[in-house]
């Protein structure tokens, strides 16, 4: 997944992915996806670049960034440890993940940390409750975490 | 149509099919309460207090948005709705910023009436409630989303029939918020400061900015010589503060009110008006006969300006350099009027009292300073104007009926009709017909540009040619007008475009409510007044003629291009780049 | 064509992957390679089995020889002992609560409950090989309605067959697809909803891992009974796997001109794209969905009109669960009659129920409906961990209800359920023992949906705060009588009031938690004491608090 320096976006290479969704019904959503792979999160001007080609209002573009869990419209650490909340985790033990990670990371939900490693958030049903309690972080899950195996899923990233 | 029966509260009923279960209700004297409804504007069923039992329906259904169906028994007023019904207003409540008297909206103010006559007397749901920072960065209006119900009227009105996308949700469930996009300030966006969102915020989260203060201070100061003028659109309106119907025409209270505000002279924007159709349209022939730019636009509209610098700087050769009346009127009156009554113009204070809010981003535009001095010190809404009277405890009803003042408050009948949308248009042409022709017009009347149709159309015949104009009202339909004109397609040679629906007398100034009855009587006021006129037709103004004749030489003459006449800033759709904002 | 001597089936699916079924499945090539017999014993990635507790499963057919939590250390013997010298490796056979080592897949009581029809193929096959679903029937039903039915004829059968959504509502699917096929337009969509966003359900996830072709041969299905060309599968931005599966399954299906023009040499045309989502629970309601599809933001639509009049880009369409989807070719390869020999009258077929929480068996089954929630708790599930007591059971994901000891023996189809108070939904089953507090729960069910509310309509939008800020009260010891009345008001609005089935939905977990436990809200409002000493703002003041009543 390419990082862009914030600041620096790359308007070059949202074009291209807005002309190669250009003419679908319902681009957006896909849109947005890509861009965000991209760039790492949906700055304003990759923002005001995707309005700009698919003909959309700004107020829709960042209406349908701020309304999805998985969009971001601020920088994100280079890994998003997300964690379940819901309630087949919740009764596997996630509120020990929870705080585990919390004093681990020194950081509040919704935070990054200093160093820009990792951001922490918390999630509603990843559906692997089969190994409740899970978290995420980018693409891959763990699961069956207990505060000892967090921290060294933690370790993996560092 | 097929025809539907029905019963609700046990009351049998038959409406076409397709009415609204509150349209049906009202047929038999039911007035189901509602909230975001906003009829034939906004249909979104979603603040749920409509809500009805519909017998056999698994849940409650929103009266606004349910069509009828044959044989459906409806209760209005059940416990379980009643109950419903007011826990949905409580919520409400519970997470808005309960300030009333000193609310701007006290006494005139939807959620408030609802509140009242529901009866509630209690707030069980006190928690957490949205706190945003007030936006007042516009010129124009002010957002606190404090005091948003969410009901998405604005966006609507915005989106759809405004074309500007200036707002919109951001955010998803509790957080959501109603603005414009990266919570930037409204000053710094697209909006256009027309205003219509105002007009159809139910509460007082959507309003314009405070100019009374500033009035009143130039009003209490010795030092300065307070002008007030008045625009067409506002003498059919400025009654409805007190409670008169809509259209009816008090221009004689409203000038008299204005003096006992310690106004010290009271001119009339349709002064100006006539001025403008003189400039204007002289400039329309010239470039019809000179070969320049055409179609012409006009450029009276301030919403409308902002909204071509954003969307269309492309065509900003097509607009007429004609500043609005308001703002001829400023350059007049601290130059000619100054020097004609011997007062140093920096001692001017001159307010306008407008239908509009983007006025008051207009008189504070760079370029409008002409005359040495800002031309217009401020620009009061309609609804400001009857603010301060009710303050200042003047009975409206019981004054009498004041002329205005020389030399610049006489005006004709093609002035006053500027207040309504396709005015400007019927103005200049009874003025370019008789000065193209030099025959008297059979008719002052020019029935196909007006009306409500979003986009009208007539052609002319100006004595062998034919002139073929077209006329938009509410920026929606200016954007079809336009879309055309881009691709080379409507071969029209002059264009009346009004942002706000109806013209100004439906501006974002105007008193609350502004729907599309009030709008129509409002137009039916300004036609009459026009007719009343003992003059028609601006070029037979004798004022406009000693102006010219005293000060300004001839219409397009480096005078008028000094004074009456503006340049226009091409606007990007979006912000500039901006640095990478702090979390 | 190669002959194997001996299949070793893997399961792939998530949850095995997690606990490391790739490294395993990896030593075992190596090993086979190594001991010479590679050529001779092949190893297939299945998706899931549904004994996700025990895994990572492996099984080894010809005998069908369970074996459980395999590590990569463990292949070695395993090939040895089983592949090499024909011996059961005892010590990782799966075992039962008696520590009665099961040997075979059939012996094995979890298995030997279910009625896999919808999982079929899950465990069976490798999802990744569309020659391996044909092998196992694939595509025959779909071959069979384009040439030996009409469209009028396939929507017979589904009605016929009584199959109701298993999304959540149990429409009844063949009336779905009727209104559809009735409903003129040139252009009309069918749309999988693999939205599955409901806490505690994870069986779409596994059947479009383990077998994603059954989906798509819905879908097909359904395209040529009501008059569409094109589908949409709707899935979730978490379900990366199962994205993967379905874009290579669509690949493989095109090449095979199971999709496209001309499908068996018919005039029927059909396409299915995958859209994914983007963290929103509310995108599985319908026309949420369509909005998202659309581009915008998931926000409900009013009804009327219903998507079969006008849907997805204001389009007829049919819009079904990923698990009503695989229940169409089974259906019309057997036939109606056949289908409704499983179920009940009201329900016919089977559910995939989820089993998560205080249960020995976590993981995924399939059963007749109609099976009480005794039979599934404590039978196939093997009951609750540590030999503690049954406390509570929420049938239907977060939306669902609880279900105290007193109704276990209720049966578990749609109208049962909802006569109970609950719900079947998604076939979630989240099971609690007595270390649990229900309050505590409560309150991570309201922040759920305060979370998850889109923020259109005023009652969801403002009730799932105020019902959170009610429970968290509650749960801190600092709530009143008056927070359960305002809770009960709070519920009856929304329930009857809210524009989509979310905010109806919403309180109704809580209310069942309030019926059936109301003591222990009564302890932590009254007394400010929670029983279970699990909400910890209450933790001090219980000893205190609470004196001689023992935390």
């Amino acid at each position: 997944m390419a990082r862009e320096h914030e600041g620096a976006v790359d308007l070059g290479r949202v074009d291209e992915i807005v002309a190669r969704h250009k003419g679908r019904e319902g681009a957006l959503l896909p849109v947005l996806r890509e861009v965000q792979d991209a760039v790492g999160y949906l700055p304003q001007e990759a923002l005001e670049r995707v309005a700009l080609g698919l003909g959309l209002s700004l107020s829709q573009v960042y209406g349908v960034a701020t309304f999805y869990s998985l969009l971001y419209t601020k920088p994100k650490g280079k890994y998003t440890v997300r964690v379940c909340e819901s309630a087949p985790c919740h009764v596997q033990g996630a509120q020990e993940v929870v705080d585990t990670l919390v004093r681990e990371l020194g950081i509040s939900f919704g935070e990054t940390t200093p160093d820009g490693l990792f951001t922490l958030e918390k999630v509603s049903c990843l559906g692997v409750c089969g190994v409740a309690p899970a978290v995420m972080i980018g693409d891959r899950v763990y699961g069956n975490l207990t505060p000892e195996t967090v921290v060294a899923v933690l370790q993996e990233y560092r | 149509m097929a025809l539907v029966k029905l019963t609700i509260d046990g009351l049998p009923v038959e409406v076409e099919a397709g009415t609204t279960i509150l349209r049906a209700a009202e047929k038999l004297g039911i007035h189901i309460p509602t909230l975001c409804y906003l009829e034939d504007m906004h249909e979104f069923g979603a603040c749920r207090v409509c809500v009805v039992e519909v017998e056999g329906a698994r849940t409650l259904q929103a009266a606004c948005v349910t069509p009828v169906r044959e044989g459906i028994v409806v209760r209005t007023n059940t416990p379980a709705v009643r109950r419903a019904r007011r826990t949905t207003v409580e919520l409400i409540l519970s997470d808005h910023h309960t300030e009333c008297p000193t609310c701007v909206r006290n006494l005139n103010c939807e959620l408030q009436s609802l509140a009242e006559s529901m009866g509630i007397r209690e707030n069980r749901f006190a928690g957490a409630r949205t706190d945003n920072p007030v936006d007042s960065s516009s010129a124009a209006i002010v957002r606190d989303p404090n005091k948003c119900v969410l009901c998405r009227r604005c966006v609507s009105i915005c989106e759809k029939v405004q074309g500007v996308k200036a707002i919109g949700p951001v955010g998803r469930g509790f957080e959501t918020v109603i603005g414009p996009a990266f919570g930037d300030r409204l000053g710094d966006t697209v909006c256009v400061n027309c205003g219509q969102c105002i007009l159809v915020c139910p509460t007082g989260a959507l309003h314009e900015r405070d100019s009374t203060e500033e009035v009143w201070a130039a009003l209490a100061d010795p030092d300065r010589h307070v002008v007030f003028q008045t625009a067409p659109a506002t003498r059919v309106a400025l009654g409805e503060t007190y409670g008169l119907p809509p259209g009816s025409i008090v221009t004689g209270k409203m000038v008299a009110a204005i003096r006992r505000l310690g106004a010290d002279t009271v001119f009339d924007t349709d002064f100006a008006a006539d001025l403008t159709i003189m400039e204007e349209g002289h400039e329309l022939i010239q470039r019809l006969t000179k070969g320049g730019t055409l179609p012409m636009i006009t450029s009276c509209s301030p919403g409308w300006i902002k909204f071509i610098e954003h969307f269309y700087p492309d065509l900003l050769p097509n607009l007429s350099t004609c500043k609005s009346p308001q703002q001829m009127f400023g350059a007049v009156i601290k130059t000619y009027y100054a020097e004609k009554v011997g007062l140093d113009p920096a001692k001017i204070y001159h307010v306008s009292v407008m239908p509009c809010t983007a006025k008051k981003f207009e008189c504070r535009r760079p370029e409008m300073r002409d005359s040495g001095f800002a031309d217009v010190d401020a620009a009061l809404t309609t609804r400001e104007l009857g603010r301060m009277l009710k303050e200042a405890g003047i009975v409206f009803d019981e004054l009498p009926e004041e002329p205005y003042d020389d030399p610049l408050g006489e005006s004709t009948g093609a002035a006053v009709i500027f207040g309504a949308t396709g005015g400007v248009m019927e103005a200049a042409l009874r003025t370019a017909y008789e000065v193209v022709t030099k025959k008297t017009l059979p008719r002052v009347e020019f029935e196909a540009v007006r009306g409500l149709e979003g986009v009208k159309e007539a052609s002319v015949d100006l004595d062998g040619t034919e002139v073929r104009v077209a006329v938009a009202h509410g920026l929606a339909n200016a954007k079809k007008v336009l879309d055309k004109v881009r691709a080379g397609e409507g071969d029209w040679h002059f264009i009346e475009i009004m942002a706000c629906p109806g013209g100004c007398i439906g501006g974002g100034g105007q008193p609350i409510p502004t729907n599309l009855e009030v709008r129509q009587k409002r137009i039916e006021g300004i036609y009459t007044a026009d007719e009343r006129m003992t003059i028609r037709k601006s070029h037979e103004n004798p004022s406009i003629l000693a102006l010219y004749k005293e000060f300004l030489g001839e219409p397009l003459g480096h005078k008028s291009h000094e004074l009456l006449h503006t340049t226009y800033t091409p606007r990007g759709r979006y912000l500039p780049r901006r640095e990478k904002a702090a979390d | 064509m190669r002959f194997y001597r001996a299949h070793v089936l893997v399961c792939a699916g998530t949850n095995c992957s997690l606990k490391g079924s790739q490294a395993v499945r990896q030593r075992l090539l190596n090993e086979l390679e190594e001991v010479g017999l590679a050529d001779e014993v092949k190893v297939v990635e299945t998706g899931c089995f549904g004994l996700c507790e025990q895994g990572p499963t492996v099984v080894v057919y010809p005998e069908g020889v369970l074996y459980c939590r395999v590590t990569p250390d463990d292949v070695p013997e395993l090939v040895r002992e089983h592949l090499l010298k024909g011996r059961r490796l005892e010590r990782l056979l799966y075992r039962e609560e008696a520590e009665k080592a099961v040997q075979t897949v059939p012996q094995v009581d979890f298995f030997r409950g279910q009625q896999r029809i919808v999982l079929r193929n899950c465990g069976v096959i490798d999802p990744e090989s569309i020659e391996e679903y044909i092998a196992h029937g694939g595509y025959e039903a779909l071959g069979k309605a384009l040439t030996e039915m009409k469209p009028a004829e396939v929507v017979a059968e589904l009605k016929a067959s009584g199959l109701r959504g298993r999304g959540g509502a149990g429409f009844p699917t063949g009336l779905k697809w009727e209104f559809a096929a009735k409903t003129e337009g040139d252009v009309k969509y069918i749309v999988c909803n693999a939205d599955e966003g409901e806490p505690g359900t994870f069986k779409d996830r596994l059947i479009l891992e383990g077998d994603p072709h059954a989906v798509l041969e819905g879908m097909a299905i359904a395209g040529y009974a009501v008059g569409a060309r094109k589908g949409y599968i709707y899935i979730r931005g978490e379900y990366a796997l199962s994205i993967e599966r379905l874009e290579e399954a669509i690949k493989q299906a095109r090449k095979m001109n199971f999709l496209g023009d001309g499908i068996f040499g018919t005039g029927f045309a059909f396409d299915v794209e995958v859209r994914v989502g983007a963290g929103a629970y509310v995108c599985g309601e319908e026309t949420a969905l369509f909005e998202s599809l659309e581009g915008r933001r998931g926000e409900p639509r009013l009804k009327p009109p219903y998507p079969t009049e006008r849907g997805l880009f204001g389009k007829p369409t049919v819009i079904n669960n990923v698990e009503t989807l695989a229940n169409v070719a089974p259906i019309i390869l057997n036939g109606a009659k056949w289908y409704r020999g499983f179920g009940t009258e009201g329900s016919p077929g089977t559910k995939v129920f989820t089993l998560t929480g205080d249960i020995v068996n976590e993981g995924l089954i399939e059963v007749p409906m109609g099976i009480t929630l005794r039979e599934v708790v404590f039978g196939i599930g093997g009951g609750i961990p540590g030999g503690r007591a049954f406390k509570m059971a929420q049938t239907g994901g977060t939306s669902g209800g609880c279900l105290p000891a007193e109704l276990l023996d209720v049966p578990m189809d749609y109208d049962e359920l909802a006569k109970a108070g609950s719900a079947l939904g998604s076939g979630a089953l989240l099971i609690m023992d007595d270390t649990h507090c229900i309050v505590d729960i409560a309150r991570v069910f309201a922040r759920f949906f305060e979370h998850e509310s889109c923020g259109k309509c005023v009652p969801c939008r403002e009730g799932t705060m105020r019902i959170h800020d009610i429970m968290t009260r509650i749960a801190t010891g600092r709530a009143g009588e008056k927070d359960l009345d305002n809770l009960e008001a709070l519920a009856r609005t929304m329930t009857t009031a809210c524009l989509c089935p979310l905010g109806q939905a919403a309180p109704v977990p809580i209310m069942t938690t309030l019926k059936y436990f109301r003591e222990e809200y009564d302890a932590h409002i009254k007394e400010k004491r929670c029983p279970t000493g699990t909400c910890r703002a209450l933790a001090a003041p219980a000893a205190t608090l609470a004196a001689g009543k023992g935390a």
